[in-house]
């Protein structure tokens, strides 16, 4: 039976930074890491470019083979992980084979979550998360004239986007009052949702859809929303979130509520058995309890702690919890958005709204929330402020009037 | 990969906020400046923003695309233009604001240093930023022979170690190495069971007699032709200006064609730390204990480079290994002059061990000492005079130096005062002697009680026409 000191099930962003870290302190343990996907480590977050065209499918991996020839790690690509016998540590793959492991990290982040729309499976659709998915839509873009796209959250958005500027005609639904729920206000959503209807995408804000049939055969579809309207479509993309990969997880004992609970080690229930990324359900930065962030950012910092926690590294630091961030372009424009930016009620806001837009959000004093439209921001640094909730209280004035310069004045001083 | 990286280094006490290298970064790259210098805390404070070429670099852990990686040879993170897919993740990832998106484009921007030319340092006119070399220098020296035995046995961080080990990489082997009694010997350069602990030939004079054998020495060579030997001696403080000074300033003063180079560690500390000529005032040395009563040294240090100075040497320098550049040019400068003349190069070098630095914070040390003007650093040369090799302007008040240093640990407000006057007063002096300034001002008295001699007290008007005398 093959077996390895650190084993990794996934080979994307949380599982990558897992393989750096434990390096970083152990660079002789055996290491696998295993992966579903037949192509060595890309991003999903590439998977638009892929789709416009903009990136070509071989040129997005963000390994070389001598990175891990270098760093003493087997990739096993083709490796889908099927049940985990958390007692003889052992991870039992599709394909029958077993890995023996001392110390796992689950990093198989998430897959689309399909909703329960009557007919959904008896019609054609697309989803968007692995490379497959990308190169399959690009190519069904090109024999396509109407798409219709479920959900107006990053995936559905920037693939609208992507068709439309293929010359698609292209409608999005959406449940909720506004695009990118939860990232932006409504005047932020606002502007972004202008830009699309400018672009001639259609948008179905404050719409559901109840029932999906087959139409020419299975060529297109009819979308049935709540009210009565039916769209038509011959490329039905579903694209209304995540959902963790636990699957292979059942009767493991390991404890998932939606995704794997962690500690503020990123560590499970399981001794030996780490989780980080889009799978791990972690602390939130803001409310103190286990949510979901799926982001890079937070996968980076889980992967980074659970394998300095799996080497025995004794500088890991605990987690700070998750803080949403979103960089968003759109036509070419930018939006950007971190911590509670769309928050209401108990706080302090200051909005601006000549030429760019932006939205800064206080309690207390300190910076909890910053979003913007057309006017960049260092997302980083404002990052910084929340997390290590500095008292702005002396500079704040300065700060809501000019707060990129402030900012960097204030990291400046922290830094020195 | 490189060992070390060069970096540009900001000096926001220097900054006065003109923002020339914004403009110059800016038609550099033709685009948006990759640097900002943004207004600070008060009036005339300024701060700035610029990627750091981080050795964790976050935007490039974060970046989706593989666009950002770090350099193994320049240490810069390299921004690949036709990888990126300008999601701005990168931005999010920095927390100094080191990567930005340039309006103009619509693209980030960051620092990549212009290959090693920095407009940026070019423009400042103040010295607030500087390009400080000391990564190549590390990388380039650690590549050559060195010349001494591994595992000499000093003291854990030893300065004069590292001191030793470069200047020895730098010169080569063609040099006879005299090391009289101290540190450098005793800590196993000289040999043991009749093997040497160079690769070089090496002697252990006394510490009385080093200059003059190293003057019969050359002129040995001399006689058989041999122009090439760098005659040489690694001393210590305690060697240089007190029991073997009768023999250097002979030998300056009759221009022998010798490298001389003292590593002032401030006492005998080879021995059990006791005080030497230059230990500082105030200093805790095994001789010149704190308790009830003593607090430390009585006497300020003599300043033995001025010393050298005087004598009108060849070249005459000090340097600090907090300023490796400058450290290196000097020593090239010092080998050459000691073909023609005494070449007397002086290296401040804080002990670990009998300063009590914590040898992580020696290098540190290093650099407050000059940031504070406890040192400074300068060259001579009879034909171009005193010149600064750093500016000595704005440095920090001498207090955010001493209090690094445990054998200062016992200083009272008094003491305290009378160092930062000392220094005020030798600065002052050496400003007069670098260049026609107006007279400093008059020398602080020690507190009461100290028994500084009266030759310490001698106005500076006086001094100065002694020594434009000499
Ligand atoms: C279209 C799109 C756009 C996005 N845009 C952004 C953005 O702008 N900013 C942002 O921060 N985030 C964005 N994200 C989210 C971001 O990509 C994820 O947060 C990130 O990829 C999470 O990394 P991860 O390592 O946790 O998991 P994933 O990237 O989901 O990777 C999971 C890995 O596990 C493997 N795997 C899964 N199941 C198994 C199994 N059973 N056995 C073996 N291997 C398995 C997969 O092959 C894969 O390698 C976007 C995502 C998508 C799809």
């Amino acid at each position: 039976m093959p077996e390895a000191k650190y084993l990794l099930v996934g080979s994307s962003h949380a599982a990558l930074e897992a393989l750096r870290s434990i390096r970083h302190f152990d660079p002789d343990g055996s290491m696998a890491m295993l992966t579903r996907d037949v192509y060595r480590p890309y991003s999903p977050t590439i998977l638009p470019y892929v789709v416009s065209g903009r990136s070509k499918p071989a040129a997005v991996m963000l390994r070389d083979e001598a990175f891990f020839e270098a760093n003493n790690c087997a990739f096993v690509p083709e490796a889908v992980a099927q049940s985990l016998d958390a007692k003889a540590r052992t991870v039992r793959l599709e394909n029958g084979e077993s890995w023996r492991y001392e110390r796992l990290l689950i990093a198989t982040g998430a897959a689309p979550a399909i909703p329960p729309v009557k007919g959904i499976d008896d019609v054609r659709f697309h989803v968007l998360r692995s490379l497959e998915d990308a190169t399959g839509l690009r190519s069904a873009m090109g024999s396509s004239r109407h798409a219709v796209v479920l959900g107006a959250g990053l995936v559905g958005l920037h693939a609208a986007e992507n068709m439309a500027e293929a010359g698609l005609k292209v409608s999005v639904v959406e449940m909720q009052g506004h695009v990118l729920p939860g990232y932006f206000d409504a005047k932020a959503s606002e502007r972004i949702e202008a830009a699309f209807t400018g672009h001639g995408v259609k948008l179905y804000l404050n719409h559901k859809v109840v029932a999906v049939e087959p139409r020419d055969g299975g060529h297109s579809c009819a979308v049935h929303l709540e009210d009565g309207k039916v769209l038509q479509a011959d490329l039905l993309l579903v694209a209304t979130g995540v959902r963790p990969v636990t699957d292979w997880l059942n009767g493991s004992g390991i404890a998932v509520d939606k995704g794997v609970l962690v500690d503020e080690a990123m560590r499970t229930n399981v001794e030996g058995v780490w989780a980080a990324g889009d799978v791990a359900q972690a602390v939130d930065f803001h409310t103190g309890q286990p949510a979901l962030i799926g982001i890079i950012p937070t996968a980076v910092e889980q992967g980074r702690i659970a394998g300095q926690g799996m080497a025995d590294d004794p500088y890991v630091k605990a987690y700070p919890g998750g803080i949403p961030v979103n960089t968003y372009r759109f036509f070419g424009r930018v939006a950007l958005s971190i911590g509670q930016a769309a928050a209401s009620g108990d706080v302090e806001v200051s909005e601006h709204d000549d030429g760019g837009y932006r939205r800064v959000v206080l309690s207390d004093n300190r910076l909890v929330g910053y979003a913007s439209v057309d006017e960049p921001f260092d997302v980083g640094i404002m990052g910084e402020l929340i997390r290590r909730k500095v008292d702005l209280t002396a500079v704040k004035d300065a700060f809501i009037a000019r707060p990129v310069e402030t900012g960097r004045r204030l990291m400046s001083e922290q830094w020195r | 990969m490189g060992a070390a990286f060069d970096t540009i280094a900001f000096k926001g006490s220097l900054c006065d906020g003109c923002g020339d290298c914004m403009t110059a970064c800016s038609s550099a790259k033709k685009g948006a400046s990759r640097l900002s210098i943004v207004p600070g805390a008060s009036e005339k404070v300024f701060e700035l923003a610029i990627c750091r070429q981080c050795g964790d670099p976050k935007c490039a852990m974060v970046c989706p695309s593989g666009a950002l990686a770090k350099d193994g040879g320049s240490g810069v993170i390299g921004w690949d233009a036709d990888k990126c897919i300008d999601c701005l993740l990168c931005t999010a990832g920095c927390a100094y604001g080191g990567i930005a998106v340039d309006p103009g484009i619509s693209r980030v921007a960051k620092c990549d240093m212009c290959d090693g030319d920095p407009a940026c340092v070019k423009s400042c006119p103040t010295g607030a930023l500087e390009y400080r070399k000391a990564g190549s220098i590390y990388n380039e020296y650690g590549g050559k022979e060195d010349l001494f035995v591994p595992g000499l046995s000093g003291c854990l961080g030893c300065n004069s170690e590292l001191i030793m080990r470069h200047t020895m990489r730098k010169i080569g082997r063609n040099s006879v190495l005299a090391t009289p009694p101290g540190c450098i010997p005793g800590m196993g350069s000289v040999g043991y069971n009749g093997k040497t602990g160079t690769k070089v030939p090496v002697f252990h004079p006394l510490l009385t007699n080093t200059a003059s054998m190293l003057a019969g020495i050359r002129r040995h060579y001399d006689r058989i032709g041999r122009k090439d030997i760098v005659v040489m001696a690694l001393a210590g403080d305690g060697g240089t200006a007190d029991c073997g000074f009768h023999a250097v300033s002979g030998a300056a003063e009759r221009g022998d064609k010798i490298l001389y180079i003292c590593v002032d560690n401030e006492g005998y500390m080879n021995t059990g730390m006791q005080r030497s000529g230059t230990t500082p005032y105030g200093s805790w040395t095994s001789t010149t204990p704190v308790g009830e009563h003593m607090k430390g040294k009585t006497q300020d240090a003599k300043n033995l480079p001025m010393i050298m100075a005087a004598h009108k040497c060849r070249y005459v320098a000090t340097a600090s290994t907090g300023y490796m550049e400058d450290l290196y040019e000097k020593l090239d400068r010092a080998v050459e002059a000691s073909f023609e003349g005494f070449a007397y190069l002086h290296i401040y070098s804080p002990c670990p061990t009998g300063w009590r630095v914590p040898s992580s914070k020696v290098i540190e040390a290093c650099r407050m000492s000059v940031e504070s003007n406890f040192v400074t650093l300068w060259e001579y040369t009879p034909k171009t005079g005193i010149r600064f090799t750093r500016s000595p302007d704005n440095a920090l008040p001498v207090s955010a130096y001493v209090k690094m240093i445990g054998k200062y640990r016992h200083l009272s407000q008094d003491q305290l005062d009378h160092i930062q006057a000392k220094v005020d007063e030798q600065v002052a002096l050496l400003k007069v002697m670098a260049a026609d300034s107006p007279p400093p001002p008059a020398a602080h008295r020690p507190p009461a009680g100290s028994s500084t001699p009266a030759g310490g007290e001698t106005s500076q008007t006086s001094l100065r026409r002694e020594i434009s005398r000499n």
